[in-house]
């Protein structure tokens, strides 16, 4: 077996390409570090490039009362409080900044009437606060990033490199080691900061709007060198995926529907929504219109796929097809319905990882010297539910954040020390590992079987018997994926069977951690639900829990959050004035 | 929608560089099924280092493309129902093998460094108001910007699948790259010299072939190439761009 490997020696590496890894390492080049940029995909194909609907910051440019306090306060609110509150904070204030740079960086935006860009209404936005590019505004802040950090002095970016393992020496990040998809060829890299950008764990669902890359590999990761991570019973499930075909089962369905006018429908032809939120109607807050959504299948009156009816044709087909081209192609071509013409059918799918690495809300710093994170890896921001269009200016506020605390760590301290050669060598023998057991048992059997049990036991209702079950069989499984092999093939040039062992390994990590903090949480909070606690329990309000590495394994632990100062609490109190859209199709 | 109970047969190219043979697979059919559906359960059940290249499997990312019976496609954006009998998928013909339908594509992004990037006039540069513009103005580029990256236009382009020219020709992708530059309202650079030069828009005799693969619709010649030669002979000549003028100018989408 050969395990040689090359040396890669760089100031800050940054893992991930999406919308916070690129961010992040362009204002590390910025602040004059050598940067190197990993990625698993080719650049550009990151997750954050499905992102649809927009990217939210009170801009004001169409509802001019908007401010930072309406978008904090939503925030907030939207989050059950669980947020962190001084990233919260730093967000709705450095949001629209970020935005405006990104178009001066050649983003381009839907425009209002007076020229500026334009901004839609979205689920439990006070204002109508997402700046968009029809629907498809992830595709426009990775290729406007992306352009922007090749362009940069000292960047090198590393395509279909994936990190398999991060060392510390004393308290401090090192380096990682990787493998390269195209020949197998193994890499260390030697770095005086890492900034973990690494995206959301997705994929451990079977139905899913998650791209294949998000195996939750950060989270896993930055837990086995010692940080810790939080909030990882907050799951998002999107109200509306697709539900039929079969084929296209969790595809998502853009919010921007509803933002548009779209309503729901259940197979009476009943609006619900006015029985689960009146005053919010299908804009209510995500993990209310998810349960509201599974609430009707579950009392028979679902469609026949078991989901509901979400009609926009009541809108112009010219309307429709300028404002949502993907959506009406993605229908069209796959599900071969015209939603110019009728509804669509969509039911929850996962969608996002509220939980993650817990850091410094100012720098995103870990507890794990030189070692930072930014984007879906990291929690906080969102607290127990996050609004959508929250997530895109999460990566770019943070990401420059991040970038820089990466950067000036990296110039602070000198040359980064060596990992310890028998943990590299222990690295790669595990790496290597499944290409030496031919025998061994599928990975793709283990990672659909894993899949599986987190869809029925980790469901929208959660409760005692069945989280306690599906632990058990994550730790099967985990003791079965010791010896997984790689299906068979044991070559290593471009291998997915190969890889899939690696990716099966960190989504077991974040399995473990799921069914571990629901089961700590014994409330219904966000998207959190359980039908044995059905309520939110005042004294668990500012609890989160956190998971960490100990000597026994995987602990959790409820640790108090800092209380949110009395000026904070007086604008999420405040009452904002309802915003009347005037109609302009 | 027909429900197909009868297998469907899959054959994929399967092999390195320079060896390399179809294998044919039965893979059961699930409605709405997409020829990555097949792909990835002939990965999972049949050939476990099946090597293909996907992401998002929702047509947003431009990953997984291919040849489907021959034309070139994305695979998640192929429903199996769209193709009676037998479905052969083939890896891009235009780049080198890697393993079995993946591609060595590198070549496009070094391509996409030696294209100056976005840059506002100075004035705009230091302007401390947001910047306005009409969503007109806007619409001229937005056609550009919906490109996902998926290169199949670089596959079909005859100057470099057939010719090889990848010294000479910058292809259809980073024409559409340059006109979303040279179009965007707030640009202020000139990429004229380097379109005439060693992007080679010249070697470009409109064809067409790249925009009736695109995936994302765009015009790739009509919107793109022809005004960027029309661009450039203004300052320049070409001869194809002549003839385009006098056979009339054409407007599309
Ligand atoms: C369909 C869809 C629509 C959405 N729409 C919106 C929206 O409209 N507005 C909004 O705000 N949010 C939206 N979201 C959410 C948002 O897109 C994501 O939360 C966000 O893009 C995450 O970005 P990121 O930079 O943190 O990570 P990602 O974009 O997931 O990128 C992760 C990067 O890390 C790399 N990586 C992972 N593991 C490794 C490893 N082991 N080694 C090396 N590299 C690795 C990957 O290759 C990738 O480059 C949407 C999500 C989906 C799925
Ligand atoms: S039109 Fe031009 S760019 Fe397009 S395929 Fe033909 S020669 Fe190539
Ligand atoms: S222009 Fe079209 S075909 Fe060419 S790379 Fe872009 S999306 Fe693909
Ligand atoms: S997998 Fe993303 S375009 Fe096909």
């Amino acid at each position: 077996m050969d395990t040689a490997y090359e040396t890669v020696e760089t100031d800050v590496l940054v893992i991930g390409a999406g919308g916070a890894g690129l961010r992040g390492a362009i204002a590390a080049a910025e602040s004059g570090c050598r940067v190197t940029v990993i990625c698993k995909s080719l650049l550009g194909k990151a997750h954050t490039v499905m992102a649809e609907g927009g990217m939210a910051a009170a801009l004001g440019n169409v509802a001019g009362q908007d401010s930072w306090e309406a978008h904090f306060a939503d925030t907030m609110k939207g989050g059950k409080l669980l947020n962190n509150w001084r990233m919260a904070e730093i967000h709705a204030q450095e949001a629209p900044d970020r935005v405006l740079e990104l178009e001066r960086w050649g983003a381009v935006f839907d425009r209002t009437h007076s020229g500026l860009i334009h901004q839609r209404p979205f689920g439990a936005h006070t204002y109508p606060r997402l700046a968009h590019i029809g629907d498809r505004t992830g595709l426009e802040l990775i290729r406007t990033l992306q352009d922007r950090l090749v362009h940069r002095q000292n960047v090198d970016v590393h395509m279909e490199v994936t990190v398999a393992r991060l060392f510390a020496s004393a308290g401090r990040i090192v380096g990682a080691l990787a493998y390269r998809r195209a020949d197998g060829g193994l890499l260390l890299y030697r770095a005086r900061a890492v900034l973990l950008a690494t995206g959301g764990a997705g994929r451990i669902y079977r139905v899913t709007s998650n791209s294949w890359e998000c195996t939750g590999d950060g989270t896993a990761l930055a837990y086995e060198v010692g940080a810790e991570l939080q909030d990882c019973e907050m799951v998002q499930f999107h109200p509306t995926g697709m539900v039929w075909p079969a084929g296209v089962r969790g595809i998502l369905v853009t919010e921007g529907v509803r933002g548009e006018g779209g309503v729901l429908r259940n197979k009476d032809g009943e609006r619900f929504m006015e029985r689960y939120d009146p005053e919010r109607m299908e804009l209510s807050s995500r993990d209310v219109v998810a349960r509201a959504i599974n609430s009707e299948v579950v009392a028979g009156r679902g469609t026949d796929h078991g989901g509901a009816y979400l009609d926009i044709s009541h809108k112009s087909p010219d309307y429709i097809r300028r404002k949502l081209p993907s959506m009406y192609e993605q229908f069209l071509k796959l599900a071969r319905v015209d939603i110019t013409k009728g509804p669509m059918e969509v039911a929850p799918t996962i969608h996002y990882y509220m939980g993650g690495v817990r850091v410094d809300p100012e720098t995103g710093a870990t507890r794990v010297g030189g070692l930072f994170a930014a984007g879906e890896v990291t929690s906080g921001l969102h607290g127990a539910n996050r609004l959508g269009g929250n997530s895109l200016t999460d990566l770019l506020v943070f990401g420059k954040r991040v970038g820089e605390a990466a950067a000036a760590h990296a110039l602070q301290h000198g040359k980064a020390g060596a990992p310890r050669s028998p943990e590299v060598a222990e690295a790669i023998a595990c790496l290597l590992g499944p290409l030496q057991r031919p025998e061994g048992e599928s990975p793709y059997r283990l990672q659909a079987e894993l899949q599986d049990l987190c869809s029925k036991y980790a469901p929208i209702i959660r409760d005692k018997p069945g989280l306690e079950e599906g632990l058990s069989r994550v730790a099967d499984l985990a003791e079965r994926s010791r010896t997984v092999g790689t299906g068979g093939p044991t070559g290593r040039v471009f291998n997915p069977g190969w890889h899939t062992a690696q990716d099966l390994r960190n989504m077991l990590v974040n399995a473990e951690a799921l069914f571990r903090s629901a089961l700590a949480r014994k409330e219904s909070r966000g998207a959190h639900t359980r039908s044995d606690y059905p309520n939110p329990d005042p004294s668990l309000a500012t609890l989160n829990y956190v998971v960490s590495e100990g000597t026994e394994g995987m602990t959790v632990q409820g640790i108090g959050a800092e209380p949110i100062p009395d000026g904070l609490v007086s604008i999420i109190n405040r009452s904002y004035e309802k915003y009347t859209p005037e109609e302009t199709e | 929608m027909t429900v197909s109970i009868s297998p469907l047969k899959l054959s994929v190219f399967r092999g390195e560089a320079d060896r390399g043979e179809m294998v044919a697979y039965s893979v059961p059919v699930r409605e709405g099924m997409v020829v990555l559906d097949a792909v990835l359960w002939a990965q999972a059940n049949l050939a476990p280092d099946l090597a293909v290249r996907w992401n998002c499997k929702a047509a947003k990312c431009g990953s997984c493309a291919a040849e489907v019976n021959g034309f070139p496609r994305l695979l998640c954006k192929s429903p199996v129902d769209d193709y009676a009998g037998e479905i052969s998928v083939r890896p891009m013909a235009a780049f080198p093998l890697i393993r079995d339908l993946v591609t060595d594509v590198s070549w496009n992004y070094e391509v996409n460094k030696r294209i100056p990037e976005f840059t506002p006039p100075e004035a705009d540069q230091h302007d401390p108001e947001p910047w306005r513009m009409q969503q007109v103005d806007v619409d001229r580029v937005i056609e550009f910007r919906k490109c996902i990256e998926c290169f199949l236009c670089q596959d079909v382009c005859h100057v470099l699948r057939n010719h090889g020219r990848t010294d000479a020709y910058f292809g259809p992708r980073f024409m559409v790259r340059m006109a979303s530059l040279e179009m965007h309202p707030k640009d202020g650079l000139d990429r004229r010299p380097l379109l005439k030069g060693d992007a080679g828009v010249g070697f470009c005799n409109i064809t067409k072939c790249c925009q009736e693969v695109c995936p994302e619709h765009i015009h790739i010649t009509d919107n793109a190439i022809i005004p960027l030669k029309e661009r450039t002979a203004d300052a320049y000549f070409d001869p194809i761009r002549a003839l385009t003028r006098r056979l009339g100018r054409r407007s599309a989408g």
